[in-house]
């Protein structure tokens, strides 16, 4: 059976488009049904402020809804693109397109959605603080969208990037790779900096004094807990840039496919496993404000460890990618 | 595009290495994070006890190591030994 160029990458851009969309779709709606019972659980507490708790409950939904907005954009770009007289090397960047957003947005939805519902508790609880817990929740919030913002880059890059004069073989693999890694790393910083945001809401509605030092234990955390989506990052980069002798052997192929699954997957657990670290550290230095300086240390130790699993996925995509 | 055996057993042994390592690397992720998690909210509770907890939780975050060093080792076996 052969297949036209043209149809080939018609089907790519569909699929693509469909991927991106049905998993995008995923994390935004967990987060936001979080937010809205936590939110109901808050009303059902302090019924007299539904108004504020109402309020704060969209603004948190609102933040969590944009990972899937970013999914739509690429959806809705990948199915009415004019790609031209491309060749048929652009079929797998856009179907890495599609499941580098498709991925991405899935933890930036349901961390978001962990820090709007505490928020939304916390203004049960403390209805005087209400605007500084909003404000810190949006500030959590943002720090957990941008893993699915690196996806949209990814995604962006692999759409109107020139791929002409690169082999078809072995670079479609590579452009397919760079799709996985940023989009599945994505995951686990999304979610990761999402459970610290979170944490940092219920600790502030706790004790509103320790305002100061939970928040920055929160950015300090969350920062930890972007690098794997940092690290997913750089391997795409490498992955679209760097220039692939021509191949046609499988194995040349596969090499790059695997290198992108490696980092991408390898990059899950370690942003959740940070984000839980910090959420730890943040809950108790709400509790115990006094020895912030030791939690901090213990997380920052804590995050090093846990890390160190995405630093061999790391290595094993490199030597994936430049020695075999 | 023509695919030959010792071809498509390296073609596996490449995929399979990344993998291995990647999915590897998931579950020792999220544990070590639990573990600091809780070393945290006990160095919170309890914070004269500080350098115990810091032992106990680095050599059970070692022990959670141990399954990611598998993968890589694995991983490093697919695609230099095998």
């Amino acid at each position: 059976m052969e297949i036209e160029t043209q149809t080939l990458l018609s089907i790519a851009a569909y699929i693509g488009g469909g991927v991106a969309m049905g998993l995008g779709a995923v994390g935004a709606a967990i987060g936001e049904g979080y937010t809205a019972a936590q939110a109901n659980l808050a009303v059902s507490r302090n019924s007299e402020i539904s108004g504020d708790i109402f309020k704060n409950m969209l603004v948190g939904q609102a933040v969590a809804e944009s990972a899937s907005i970013f999914a739509l954009v690429i959806a809705i770009l990948l199915l009415f693109l004019d790609v031209g007289t491309a060749e048929p090397l652009k079929a797998a960047a856009l179907m890495g397109a599609g499941v580098c957003i498709g991925f991405g947005a899935i933890g930036s939805g349901v961390g978001s959605g962990f820090s709007g519902g505490q928020a939304c508790c916390g203004i049960s609880r403390q209805p005087a603080i209400s605007s500084k817990l909003t404000t810190n929740m949006l500030i959590g919030s943002a720090v957990c969208q941008t893993p699915a913002i690196f996806s949209m880059v990814v995604a962006l890059m692999l759409m109107f990037m020139d791929f002409s004069g690169q082999p078809l073989y072995p670079t479609w693999a590579a452009l397919l790779g760079a799709g996985f890694s940023t989009g599945l790393a994505a995951i686990g910083s999304g979610y990761g900096g999402g459970v610290a945001a979170g944490a940092s809401c219920e600790g502030i509605a706790r004790q509103p004094e320790s305002v100061t030092n939970v928040t920055t234990t929160m950015l300090v955390g969350q920062a930890v807990a972007q690098t794997p989506s940092i690290f997913g990052l750089l391997v795409s980069f490498i992955l679209m840039f760097k220039s692939f002798p021509e191949s046609t052997t499988l194995s040349a192929s596969m090499a790059l496919l695997g290198a992108g699954l490696c980092m991408g997957f390898g990059g899950i657990g370690p942003g959740i496993g940070n984000g839980m670290a910090a959420e730890g550290a943040v809950r108790w230095v709400a509790r115990n404000v006094s020895r912030a300086g030791e939690l901090m240390r213990i997380m920052l130790v804590g995050q090093a460890v846990s890390q160190s699993t995405a630093i061999y996925a790391m290595v094993i995509s490199l030597v994936l990618i430049f020695v075999v | 595009m023509a695919i030959e055996g010792v071809d498509i057993v390296k073609a596996a042994a490449f995929l399979g290495a990344g993998l291995s390592m990647g999915l590897g690397a998931i579950g020792p992720g999220v544990g070590e994070g639990m573990v600091a998690a809780k070393a945290c909210e006990a160095i919170g509770k309890n914070p004269n006890e500080a350098g115990l907890l810091t032992r106990t939780m680095l050599v059970g975050q070692a022990v959670s190591e141990s399954t990611g060093i598998y993968s890589l080792v694995i991983a490093l076996l697919l695609l230099f030994v095998v």
